[in-house]
């Protein structure tokens, strides 16, 4: 219990350093580049929105920095994120949840995909250690792991999409359709998303490989594992069992660390495919000078990062009951 | 005469040999050599420094001069072509060595530094400033650095090669902290440290001759980590416009690339050659440290059958 | 009598870029049903790899050189993988040093119980649980700990609990790798007894490993003592202990004070083990013998019947066969170097 405490602190530590970034960086940067950005603003907003925005990001208020900051904090957990200056007059909390599920459904679903692919080529790997697979699978998954992720990207694009045609070469769906719940849409999107979640795939499950491979070399070495042997256990049972189980497990703690990169990877892959999910709107923000938005999606992209670490902790505490005795 | 003073010249020379080969270093060197996957990744990247070092050598055009006519395709005047601008392909390619590389090392090395400082201190000091230290550490680990470097790039737009250098650093450091910190941390109790503070040795000192030593092998591993890093980040950055445009780098060239829809409008090799040398900057230093890792933990090497 | 266990001419080398290092060589010995074998020596002279090569659980860079494992009629050595699995736990079983290392840490005892009595083709789920209960009460552990996971446990119990696994199929004969050395000197006691006990009882035999000779000798029925991967000396308990034959059995029991008796100078026996790739020319031992012979440097003493046991010194090798005798056995490439 104390464990699960713990974990929900940090989430909300993390949580508040990044609110507080926001606050503070537009106010380090040598001439508050906010004060720009604010001059579009001016002709268009007025009232209370404009107040909210010159309060959020230290323009010409009147209020001290820290009444502006507990304001600010203020906004934030009610949902006031301002408007968003690309897509005026939308709201940013509008726009956010309408880029989340785009990218919550293709980063997801690709990046599980990922470490399960990967877990289990990692297990079979290091439990052939002879054979060619051994000695060309690590060196392989290690160069295209080095790869940047917008560069498969774009050689995808340019091989699948604008010299086969078998693709699409961008967004999420055709623009002919309207979004709409119907067979068809749904095999537009996902004929639409094959490219870019084919990316982010290849480019992350060789990090999985390899860690796991590393973690079954050592696990293989355990006493228990001969133990296993010794009882007579089937090879496939002292795979998964014995050796898998308690191999994966460093893996899952080292899950949080690797999203970063995920995350990383998967807006720049948005942004080759013009798919239109958060990553893709963060660079559009920064293109606009759209500050409210890209902050606002800044911890959005936070706080999905924390929930799947935290989701990961849980899944720890389950499978090893060793972090129970701690909690 | 000569033959007898060259000949123990050589015996000299090859008696230093085995004496360096026998020292620490030595070894490194040797087990480096041997190692088919360390061998390949350090030529790519002496490839590369040699390139950086002496760009004029293999480049005859200059980069940025727009004189060419615009979007050729490869023939033998231009290696790969020329940009929509009319520039050398080749030569800018040869010519963004430089940059690209200087910035992976320097961030690279400097993300180092700070992990050591502060996942050793933290480590050393222990109780509250560890307690604190470690927060901050996994906090930065957490906190997505991507998105975290393009917000802090956006504000800064074009502030230059030291912004993004300052940016990678920051957000490059937490990873190797937190195993600098374990590490330290078991080599705390050892015994060859507690003799150390019963010698009255002051706290620095055994940080520095005694502890750093030993934990060479993984500093070493987080350079190389922490550099493959800021190639890939700093690429992506200034794929995205968020560097300097002027600049001469690969991440550039792609940010032109991309604006001039280089692939959609039949110059491809404009958008695939400079994600190719990223690829293999990148590649080589992931090759050494696979290396590396088997070196220091000959368990992880592929099994050979052994001839009898 | 017969033996249930057979060991002929065991060999194991372990591959290592220099070439291969004898860790076991020529070992031979019969174990009759129910007897309890001690194996004693110091910290790599081969025992754990011997017992490890008899249950052919052998892994890499480890590798059988020669020999043969005779286990109730069948040649063990030559089995293959799905004959040897029909084989393990139902007549053989191993209890290893560290039960914390042993047992599978993300597991409870009674699936690591359930595991092996599946794999063997047991699928009653109530056949199971009674079985594992029963063999938790046979070792003194109350049956709720098969809810237990292993770190939940101390380290008696877990030895005991690993003791308890052994014994699901009442098997013939049960390998024990050091199952005391992880443990304090009162359980250690206690679990020694509480073997015996069960050896009593349902008559199985034990080859116990260990670097501890007090231990032994006073639940031992036979004591091999070996040294650089050969045995030296092979004796019943009670002889051995009180005439040890070769000079480091002497050595190694001088080493031991006694509680009774006069006070005594301790003698330890000088020098360290030798590199097994690098073999001494002659006998193994004689770098550090007391009792070394000129030709104790040349020739390698093979077996001597002493008595009702054997000794590998030239001390006691039958009159007149030393001078010119050649070696035992053709060492491998990296021993014959140094022979030569």
């Amino acid at each position: 219990m104390r464990y699960v405490l713990r974990r929900l602190g940090f989430f909300v530590l993390t949580l508040w350093a990044c609110l507080t970034i926001n606050f503070v960086l537009p106010r380090l940067m040598p001439g508050n580049p906010a004060i720009a950005m604010m001059a579009k603003y001016k002709g268009k907003l007025n009232g209370t929105a404009l107040k909210a925005l010159e309060i959020a990001f230290g323009v010409d208020s009147k209020a001290s920095a820290v009444h502006q900051y507990f304001s600010y904090l203020g906004d934030t957990f009610t949902g006031h994120f301002g408007t968003s200056l690309t897509f005026f007059p939308e709201q940013v909390s509008k726009v956010v949840f309408s880029a989340l599920p785009w990218t919550i459904g293709l980063v997801g679903v690709t990046t599980v995909l990922a470490f399960a692919a990967g877990t289990l080529i990692g297990i079979g790997s290091a439990w052939r250690r002879n054979g060619a697979f051994d000695s060309l699978l690590p060196p392989f998954f290690v160069i295209v792991g080095a790869f940047p992720y917008f560069f498969l990207a774009m050689l995808v694009l340019l091989l699948f999409a604008v010299t086969l045609h078998w693709l699409p070469q961008g967004f999420g769906y055709s623009d002919t359709d309207s979004i709409r719940l119907s067979w068809h849409f749904i095999g537009d999107v996902l004929r639409h998303a094959v490219l870019p979640g084919l990316t982010i795939l290849v480019t992350s499950v060789g990090g999985w490989v390899l860690t796991m491979r590393n973690n079954m070399i050592s696990v293989l070495a355990e006493d228990y594992v001969r133990m296993a042997r010794a009882k007579g256990l089937s090879p496939a049972r002292i795979m998964f069992n014995y050796a898998g189980r308690n191999a994966v497990l460093p893996n899952l703690t080292g899950f949080a660390m690797s999203l970063g990169f995920v995350v990383s990877g998967a807006i720049l892959v948005e942004y080759v495919f013009d798919y239109p999910g958060v990553g893709y709107m963060l660079l559009q923000a920064v293109e606009n000078e759209d500050y409210a938005l890209m902050q606002t999606l800044f911890l959005f992209i936070t706080v999905a990062v924390l929930v799947a670490v935290l989701i990961m902790d849980f899944v720890t505490i389950v499978l090893d009951p060793r972090t129970r005795a701690q909690a | 005469m000569t033959a007898t003073v060259a000949e123990h010249r050589l015996s000299l020379a090859g008696a230093v040999w085995q004496r360096v080969r026998a020292g620490a270093f030595g070894r490194l060197i040797g087990a480096v050599i041997s190692n088919r996957k360390a061998t390949s990744g350090l030529v790519i990247l002496l490839v590369f420094c040699f390139l950086a070092a002496f760009p004029g050598l293999v480049a005859h055009d200059k980069p940025n001069a727009e004189i060419y006519q615009p979007s050729l395709g490869p023939s033998s005047a231009h290696l790969l072509g020329t940009t929509a601008y009319g520039q050398d392909l080749f030569a800018q390619l040869i010519y963004s060595t430089r940059q690209s590389l200087f910035i992976a090392v320097v961030a690279g090395g400097l993300a180092t530094l700070l992990s050591v400082i502060i996942g050793v201190t933290s480590a050393y000091l222990g109780g509250l400033a560890d307690g604190v230290l470690s927060l901050v550490t996994d906090v930065f680990l957490v906190l997505p650095a991507f998105p975290l470097v393009v917000v802090i790039a956006a504000y800064s737009k074009n502030g230059g090669d030291g912004i993004l250098i300052a940016v990678l650093v920051v957000t490059g450091w937490s990873y190797g902290a937190r195993q600098l910190r374990a590490q330290a941390l078991s080599l705390r109790n050892r015994d060859f440290l507690v003799a150390a503070r019963l010698r009255g040795e002051r706290r620095w000192r055994v940080i520095v001759s005694e502890i750093l030593p030993t934990m060479t092998s993984l500093i070493v591993a987080i350079f190389l980590g922490t550099t493959i890093y800021s190639v890939i980040t700093a690429a992506g950055l200034q794929f995205v416009g968020l560097g300097n445009p002027e600049t001469l780098s690969w991440g550039t060239m792609l940010y032109w690339a991309q604006n001039n829809e280089a692939l959609q409008a039949g110059s491809p090799l404009w958008a695939v050659m400079p994600g190719v040398c990223i690829a293999m900057l990148g590649a080589g230093f992931a090759l050494l440290q696979y290396a590396f890792d088997e070196v220091s933990n000959p368990a992880l090497r592929p099994v050979r059958r052994q001839r009898r | 009598m017969t033996a249930v266990l057979s060991v002929q001419d065991l060999s194991v080398d372990y591959l290592g870029q220099g070439g291969a290092a004898r860790a076991v060589d020529g070992v031979s010995f019969d174990l009759g049903h129910g007897e309890f074998l001690a194996v004693v020596g110091e910290s790599g002279c081969g025992k754990s790899t011997l017992l490890f090569a008899i249950a052919c659980l052998l892994s890499p860079p480890a590798e059988l050189a020669g020999g043969q494992v005779m286990f109730r009629g069948n040649n063990m050595v030559a089995m293959n993988d799905k004959q040897l699995r029909a084989l393990r736990w139902r007549s053989l079983s191993v209890v290893m040093q560290s039960a914390m290392n042993a047992l599978n840490p993300v597991t409870t005892v009674g699936a690591q119980f359930k595991d092996a009595m599946k794999a063997h083709g047991e699928r009653d789920k109530e056949k199971i649980r009674q079985r594992s209960e029963e063999v938790l009460r046979m070792v003194g552990i109350d049956p709720v700990h098969l809810g237990s996971y292993p770190h939940q446990l101390s380290g008696g119990m877990r030895q005991r609990a690993m003791i308890a696994m052994a014994l699901l199929f009442s098997p013939e004969l049960i390998l024990m790798d050091e199952p005391t050395s992880a443990l304090d000197v009162v359980a250690q006691r206690s679990l020694m007894v509480q073997v015996k006990q069960l050896q009593a009882q349902f008559g199985f035999a034990v080859i116990f490993v260990t670097h501890d000779m007090s231990l032994v000798s006073h639940f031992s029925d036979r004591v091999l003592v070996m040294y650089a991967g050969q045995v030296v000396e092979s004796q019943a308990t009670r002889p051995l202990f009180e005439a040890p034959l070769h000079p480091y059995t002497q050595g190694l029991l001088e080493a031991f004070p006694s509680v009774r008796g006069p006070k005594a100078p301790l003698e330890g026996i000088p020098g360290a083990p030798p590199d097994l790739s690098r073999l001494p020319v002659g006998c193994n031992f004689s770098p550090r013998c007391r009792k070394v012979m000129p030709a104790c440097r040349e020739v390698e003493p093979s077996l001597y019947s002493v008595g009702q046991g054997e000794v590998r010194c030239l001390i006691y090798a039958p009159s007149g066969s030393q001078a010119g005798r050649e070696p035992e056995n053709v060492g491998p490439a990296g021993t014959e170097a140094v022979r030569a």
